[in-house]
């Protein structure tokens, strides 16, 4: 009877300890991510890192950064499976690549690539204080025209 | 008489024991999977879409033949009038939320309203190519 109640107990206080440090985990994981989006501008969580992307989606999104002359902070989600699920859970979002402007959650790549087409891009880009390139490029062009 | 082209799809769609997807019965084109089906059917259903494409990009990375892991859909509906895409893109993930939690590893989204739609070229592109990481 006895051991029997122990061997309860001791699998209660089992489960319960691994329940707090998971959600210790998680809570110092969302910590880290919350941190990472609010102190830089523009933040990109992919697969690889900028000079090897290891995925099609993430590359295409360091190539619009590229083309916009953007500084960011990357983050490789595969050498962290801490990152890699709980940036998931912390912008609701179930793939990566994952874009952060000012804090806030932007977009994947499909995302990233129609705003980069349409224009709005340069514009969030201008709200933060960043310029992209691809403006000072066309402007030298538009006054040979003048 | 056995036709093979036409036997092979209906047969690999019976043997997961899935729903029936008229889609897949009226195109017989390739043999879409049961993962396939089920995307189709909920997008098609619960947003009331005028257009639905299910692409299986699959074959493009590292996994299995015939695995159902990266897809590509294109969704026209009149749900999207008035939303941001990133409300778009949100209504369609939240919508294959157990797809993507059991197996579903890449999904890319184009989200239309017909008016858009019908304006675009209607040509979709295909997604990047792989470069290794699936399966890490």
């Amino acid at each position: 009877m006895n051991c029997i109640l122990r061997r309860h107990l001791l699998s209660l206080y089992n489960t319960s300890g691994r329940l707090t440090s998971r959600a210790f985990s998680d809570a110092a994981t969302k910590e880290k991510i919350d941190k990472l989006v609010k102190t830089n501008k523009v933040v990109v969580f992919m697969k690889g890192v900028p000079e090897a992307p290891r995925c099609g989606f993430s590359n295409a999104v360091v190539q619009i950064m590229r083309m916009h002359a953007v500084p960011y902070e990357s983050l490789d989600v595969l050498s962290d499976e801490n990152i890699r699920q709980g940036i998931k859970d912390y912008s609701n979002w179930p793939t990566i690549p994952q874009v952060f402007i000012n804090g806030e959650f932007v977009g994947g790549c499909d995302i990233m690539l129609q705003m980069h087409q349409s224009g709005e891009l340069v514009e969030e880009l201008k709200k933060v204080g960043i310029k992209s390139a691809l403006l000072t490029a066309t402007e030298p062009k538009e006054e040979e025209k003048k | 008489m056995i036709i093979p082209m036409l036997n092979n799809p209906i047969r690999s769609h019976l043997r997961y024991g899935g729903t029936v997807c008229l889609h897949c019965i009226r195109t017989m084109t390739s043999a879409p999977g049961p993962v396939e089906c089920t995307i189709r059917n909920k997008l098609q259903s619960t947003l009331e879409a005028r257009h639905v494409d299910v692409i299986n990009e699959s074959y493009m990375h590292n996994v299995p033949k015939g695995a159902e892991t990266h897809f590509k859909v294109v969704v026209v509906s009149d749900k999207f009038d008035g939303l941001p895409l990133i409300k778009r893109h949100r209504l369609v993930n939240d919508l294959l939320k157990d797809e993507l939690q059991s197996g579903v590893h890449a999904l890319s989204i184009v989200a239309k309203t017909p008016q858009q739609w019908n304006e675009s070229d209607k040509v979709i592109e295909s997604s990047p190519n792989c470069r290794g990481g699936f399966g890490k």
